[in-house]
């Protein structure tokens, strides 16, 4: 298990991260300036980290895909962001956060990151509403507050259905700040495309222009990765199209430990997918389940409309399985009772591949006009994507891709094996186990940027003071060259099949095999399934124009090239754990009601895969200690 | 069903650009209008021949990244909806559809259907902001916020940064998407100790880009996914001619 | 003198400096039409009231002293306006330098799309217009001082009332878009008027547009009469008028 120290600092849990902090080594303010900090990523982690350590003075370079740094995919977060404020005296707490997110995560995360996620959260909501963040208000003039993901306290903030947005915008604004005073410099439309890594530490990436297509050289005293998560690997998600495993994964390459890369949720109110050249899946706000209740019909292969199915003859599945929780179940445990009722064959729409989510009783008890002050925004959205009217019929939902818990792997400083590599937000695998709950990808990324990174990376710096930085180094020549031979290699195969048509089929191989439950024999064909699609991809792939040039489909055919390797891991990852936990079901592994079966004694710990080798895998164990909760059974019956 | 497409093709930005045909067969009416795109340019793919550059990224309305001229109109014919939201069920069978990159001298177009926004970028760092540091923010129930101005707020905050709003102005005018986030600052008690040094320094900026006047034309409401009206162009002069005509901007 | 010249470079400076000289000639067709309506009144009426323009703050002010500061506002205001109104034209040609092949608008109205033409041809209109009755150069029969006289004959000639129509029509549409725009252009919004302020400029452009036509209309009915030729004293004073 070589360098696997996770590093947590010792002491007792609640004291941990304040007793560190005072210890951690500092920069002084004039030496800041001499230190070059390259951040990749402009999401809610990047983008605060990179303006928190503009601020301090460091010279940060920011980098993103899109055209500016605001079109983050946190943008899209919907729902909310936790923080253990307590405003509405019901009994919140940090310990209580930090347990319900453990638990949530099916005792899969390192109790000593998850503590300091909680008690960040509360300095978090302080900053964005300081940076203009327009949160949620009572009548009073206070934030208001709800419950969120069937949590039993109301500690989730939001912005109406745009928290990520308002938080991103906050984000985005202290970074143009930073720009203005010179201390960031911001590379739109730039993508990293490999990482640098001389004598065993990070020095600076590789970067292409989207636009120019010129390949850039980066050094940097710190490397920090905050490019989100991979559930593109399924091609159908709620991600948005660009989002990507190519810097995770080309890091990885270069000797990045990956963790858990198995562990993905699903979230389960999306709407269904309607047709073959759909693109995107959407993602329908969760606390649409505050209101609306899940159902599908009780007969297989049901004909009549939603309304001609009297109530008898309707399954409320999740009211009847999970009395105590009903549809606030958690995500995964939601998700997989749909798929369960769609492949019995009761599935509802055209294509059978959707359960109901009805708001009929809740809008003859609370009135239209408060379903629409709540909800109006999402069944507008609901309504414009399907041409269906929610507030008559049922909508139709199903679960999809949303999340990756697992990622490069970090110590408690948030730092990846490779010393001077951070990684910060959806892109590590810090904070949420086996299952993310909501509303608290947003919390995470933020206290990595804001509240974490900026402390240790400058106890990292503080070592490496009067050390040059260089882009003319062996190291950075020999990955400009293999990056070069890369695009080239992309251009050069001018088979027959496009982009987008490996990148489905690969999905869907993924999805059916490594998605909501997974399988020894399912895994391991998808496993040679993966590898013949990569020679197929290397084979017969047709990308058209230059690399010297705006050339999109050759952006993407990069992307697919990395998700078609990560997804062998992914299913490697799978098999690899032999028991159910959280987002990972493995059918083998249920207790006679259906339920997952986690296996302590085996597996209470971090697959961390080690590619040192090309080609291939060691696996690293970090074991998880649980010294202030004791892992119980998740039961929401 | 069937759709022709008539869209602007453009190498580069020094090159004079074209409308070019292509009639895309087999189109689900389920489909998106930018799924519509994605069929085109597999077909393009397959037949050796470059495919259309055109931005986008969430596909949900949220990112701002997509957007083009349909019809003649910024984000197509459906009002309050970008154009990855807009779907063909809003065509006909047999329909010709006109497809333009946003025009205006300060986002000049990059490629086919994609232009350079960092403009309005450049807007918001010359002061689109609350300058407050990392750490040290007091409680965030310590700043009470009348509930009317927090929603307003947001109202305007709800901004995607899209540039609709400049590409239908017959002007080729930035002050809605200004307005927008000045109004947005402006309403909040945060956003108070700047409020006039941040107004004049944006629109400042705003006019420096090369974006054109408002003649309060009303187009850029009418196109705005996000339904932020010209009242936000109001509060937005008012702001700036006090600030400028009365002198309060110290300094500037 | 940096400041002036500073804030002239604001476009929206210019846009709030073409609403308030707006204004001021909106205020002055505004007392025009009301006056002119005095025609329906008699010759002796409109012509006294021609004269007590001429007349007020006296003695304080000299004879035509506040006329000619009146004069002078207005003046002021056209060249502002007007400055105002080529400037940013060219701002805005400049903003999007190729166009579309076709914009298709959603709610851009008639008025609002046309201002400059409008403008232009109201400019035009008002030369002629001064040439004629004021100056009386294009007039047929033009008598310093009986400015009812020459009304009537003036405006008797159905092609010159024509004109008078279609240039009274223009500037009702003008009206119509300018004095909605001034609210935005000044920044005066609030809840509690703005649903009033369209209402209050199409109120003003059809009371000034309607009040304006009465005259030519009415002469070109037969409702105003011509008058015998002894009414109305000539005075020598007002053959100046306004020199170009
Ligand atoms: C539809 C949806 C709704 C959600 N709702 C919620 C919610 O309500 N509450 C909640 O807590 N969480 C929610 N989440 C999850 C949460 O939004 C994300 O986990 C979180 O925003 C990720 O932030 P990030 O900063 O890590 O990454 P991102 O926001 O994804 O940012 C990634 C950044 O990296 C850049 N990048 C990526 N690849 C490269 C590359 N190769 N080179 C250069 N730059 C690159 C991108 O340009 C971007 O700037 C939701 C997620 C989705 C998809
Ligand atoms: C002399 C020739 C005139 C020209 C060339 C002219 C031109 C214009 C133009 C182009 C605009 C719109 C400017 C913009 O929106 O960017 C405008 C606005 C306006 N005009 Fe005129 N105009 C003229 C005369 C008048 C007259 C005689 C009046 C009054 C009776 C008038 C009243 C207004 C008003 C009130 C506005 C609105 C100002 C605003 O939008 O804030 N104009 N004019
Ligand atoms: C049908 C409509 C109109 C009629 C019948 C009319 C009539 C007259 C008359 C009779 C005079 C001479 C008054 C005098 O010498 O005392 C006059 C002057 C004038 N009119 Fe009009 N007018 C009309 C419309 C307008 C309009 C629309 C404008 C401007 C946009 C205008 C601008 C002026 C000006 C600037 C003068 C000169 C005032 C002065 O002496 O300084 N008029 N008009
Ligand atoms: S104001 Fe509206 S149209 Fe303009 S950029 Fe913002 S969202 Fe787009
Ligand atoms: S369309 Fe243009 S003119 Fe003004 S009101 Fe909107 S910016
Ligand atoms: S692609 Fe994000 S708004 Fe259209």
């Amino acid at each position: 298990m070589t360098g696997l120290d996770a590093r947590v600092p010792p002491g007792a849990l609640e004291h941990k991260w304040r007793e560190y902090r005072d210890d951690l080594k500092l920069v002084a303010p004039n030496n800041r300036r001499k230190f070059r900090i390259l951040v990749v990523g402009s999401g809610l982690a990047g983008a605060s980290c990179a303006a928190s350590l503009g601020e301090l003075g460091y010279q940060v370079d920011c980098f993103c895909y899109q055209d500016s740094a605001r079109r983050a995919h946190s943008i899209a977060a919907q729902g909310g962001i936790n923080a253990a404020k307590n405003y509405r005296n019901d009994g919140d707490s940090v310990f209580r956060l930090f347990y319900d997110t453990i638990k949530g995560g099916d005792f899969r995360s390192r109790e000593a990151n998850v503590y300091r996620l909680a008690e960040i959260s509360l300095a978090i909501i302080d900053q964005a509403v300081a940076q203009g963040v327009p949160f949620a208000r009572e009548y009073g003039g206070l934030l208001d507050n709800r419950s969120f993901g069937g949590a039993q306290v109301s500690r989730t903030f939001y912005a109406r259905g745009q928290t990520g947005q308002q938080l991103l915008l906050g984000a985005y604004q202290a970074l143009s700040r930073q720009i203005a005073a010179g201390t960031v410099r911001m590379h739109p439309r730039t993508e990293m495309l490999d990482l640098v890594v001389e004598e065993g530490r990070a020095v600076g990436i590789l970067t292409r222009d989207l636009v120019s297509g010129a390949i850039q050289r980066h050094a940097g005293s710190a490397v920090v990765i905050a490019t989100g998560g991979y559930s593109n690997v399924y091609f159908l998600s709620t991600n948005a199209k660009g989002c990507n495993v190519t810097s995770i994964w080309r890091a990885h390459r270069r000797g990045a430990f990956l963790a858990n890369p198995s562990f993905t949720q699903i979230h389960p109110t999306c709407i269904p997918q309607s047709g073959e050249m759909q693109s995107k899946l959407t993602l329908m706000s969760e606390s649409l389940r505050n209101d609306g209740r899940i159902w599908v019909p009780l007969r297989v292969g049901e004909e009549r409309s939603a309304a001609e199915i009297p109530e008898a003859e309707r399954d409320y599945y999740l009211e009847r399985r999970y009395p105590a929780f009903g549809n606030l179940v958690p995500r995964d445990v939601a998700s997989r009772n749909a798929k369960h009722v769609v492949d019995e064959g009761r599935g509802v729409g055209r294509l059978r591949n959707g359960v109901f989510l009805d708001f009929a009783v809740a809008i003859g008890n609370l009135g239209r006009a408060r379903i629409e002050a709540k909800y109006g925004n999402l069944f507008e959205m609901y309504a414009s994507i399907t041409g269906e009217n929610p507030y008559e019929t049922p909508m139709r939902i199903y679960p999809a891709p949303h999340y990756t818990m697992g990622g490069l792997w970090v110590d408690y400083d948030l730092q990846s094996n490779l010393p001077g590599l951070f990684v910060l937000g959806e892109a590590n695998f810090s904070d949420h186990g086996a299952n993310r709950l909501g509303a608290s990808a947003l919390m995470q990324g933020l206290a990595d940027g804001y509240f974490v990174a900026p402390y240790t990376i400058a106890n990292f710096l503080s070592s490496h003071l009067g050390e040059g930085t260089s882009t003319e180094s062996q190291a950075f020549h020999d990955v400009e060259s293999d990056v070069r031979a890369r695009i080239d290699r992309l251009l050069a195969v001018q088979g027959g099949r496009t982009v987008d048509e490996l990148h489905r089929e690969l999905g869907r191989v993924v999805w059916d095999e490594c998605g909501m439950s997974r399988k020894r024999a399912g895994l391991e064909s998808a496993i040679a399934r993966v590898r013949d699609l990569r020679d197929e991809f290397w084979g017969d792939l047709k990308v058209v124009g230059t690399g010297e040039e705006l050339n999109q489909s050759l952006e993407r055919a990069g992307r697919v090239a990395d998700f078609l390797e990560l997804a062998e891991l992914m299913c490697i990852d799978a098999l690899d754990r032999e028991e159910s936990c959280g987002g990972h079901f493995r059918e083998e592994y249920q207790t006679a009601e259906g339920e997952a079966l986690r296996d302590d004694e085996r597996y209470s710990h971090v697959s961390v895969w080690d590619m040192s080798e090309p080609g291939t895998w060691r696996l690293h164990r970090e074991p998880l200690l649980f010294e202030n909760v004791t892992p119980s059974t998740r039961s929401y019956r | 069903m069937r759709i022709t497409l008539e869209i602007w093709r453009q190498e580069n930005p020094a090159d004079p650009g074209r409308f070019e045909t292509f009639a895309v067969d087999d189109v689900s009416a389920e489909s998106s209008f930018l799924e519509l795109l994605d069929q085109l340019n597999i077909r393009l793919e397959r037949e050796g021949r470059r495919p259309v550059a055109f931005d986008h990224d969430c596909r949900e309305g949220i990112c701002g990244a997509c957007g083009v001229m349909i019809q003649g109109t910024a984000h197509g014919p459906r009002a309050r909806i970008t154009a990855c939201q807009l779907h063909l069920r809003e065509f006909a069978d047999g329909d010709t559809v006109r497809v333009e990159p946003w025009r205006a001298a300060a986002m000049p177009v990059l490629r086919d259907l994609i232009v350079d926004r960092t403009a309005l970028d450049r807007i918001v760092q010359a002061g689109g902001y609350v300058s407050v540091n990392t750490g040290g923010a007091p409680d965030a129930n310590s700043i009470p916020v009348q509930k009317e101005h927090s929603d307003l707020a947001f109202d305007a905050a709800t901004c995607i940064g899209c540039a609709a709003c400049v590409a239908q102005c017959p002007n080729g005018a930035a002050q809605l998407f200004v307005a927008a986030k000045v109004g947005h600052l402006a309403m909040l008690p945060q956003g108070q100790p700047e409020r006039y040094r941040r107004v004049v320094a944006m629109v400042d900026q705003m006019e420096a880009e090369g974006f054109g006047s408002c003649s309060n034309h009303r187009e850029c409401e009418a196109v705005c996914p996000k339904g932020i009206g010209v009242e936000w162009i109001a509060r937005l002069n008012r702001d700036y001619l006090v600030a400028k005509v009365g002198g309060l901007a110290r300094g500037r | 003198m940096k400041r002036p010249a500073s804030l002239w470079r604001s476009a929206i400076v210019q846009k709030a400096a073409m609403a308030v000289s707006g204004l001021v000639l909106f205020g002055f067709v505004l007392g025009h039409m009301a006056g002119n309506l005095k025609a329906f009144q008699g010759p002796e009426k409109l012509n006294a009231y021609a004269e007590w323009l001429r007349e007020i703050g006296a003695p304080a002010v000299p004879h035509g002293g506040v006329l000619w500061v009146a004069r002078a506002t207005l003046l002021l205001a056209v060249a502002v306006h007007v400055a105002a109104a080529i400037q940013l034209t060219l701002v805005n040609k400049k903003a999007r330098p190729r166009g579309y092949k076709r914009l298709q608008p959603v709610q851009l109205d008639y008025a609002s799309r046309t201002m400059r033409w409008s403008g232009i041809l109201i400019l035009a209109y008002v030369v002629y217009h001064l040439m004629h009755l004021t100056w009386g150069n294009v007039h047929p029969d033009f008598r310093p001082g009986d400015v009812y006289a020459n009304l009537v004959t003036g405006l008797g000639q159905w092609p010159v009332a024509a004109a008078y129509i279609v240039a009274n029509l223009l500037l009702g549409l003008h009206l119509y878009h300018g004095l909605w725009s001034v609210f935005q252009s000044l920044g005066l919004d609030h809840p509690v008027y703005r649903g009033a302020r369209k209402p209050f400029a199409v109120v003003f452009a059809v009371v000034v547009t309607v009040g304006f036509l009465a005259v030519p209309v009415g002469v070109l009915a037969g409702w105003l009469e011509p008058v015998p030729r002894d009414v109305g004293a000539p005075r020598a004073e007002l053959a100046g008028g306004i020199q170009p």
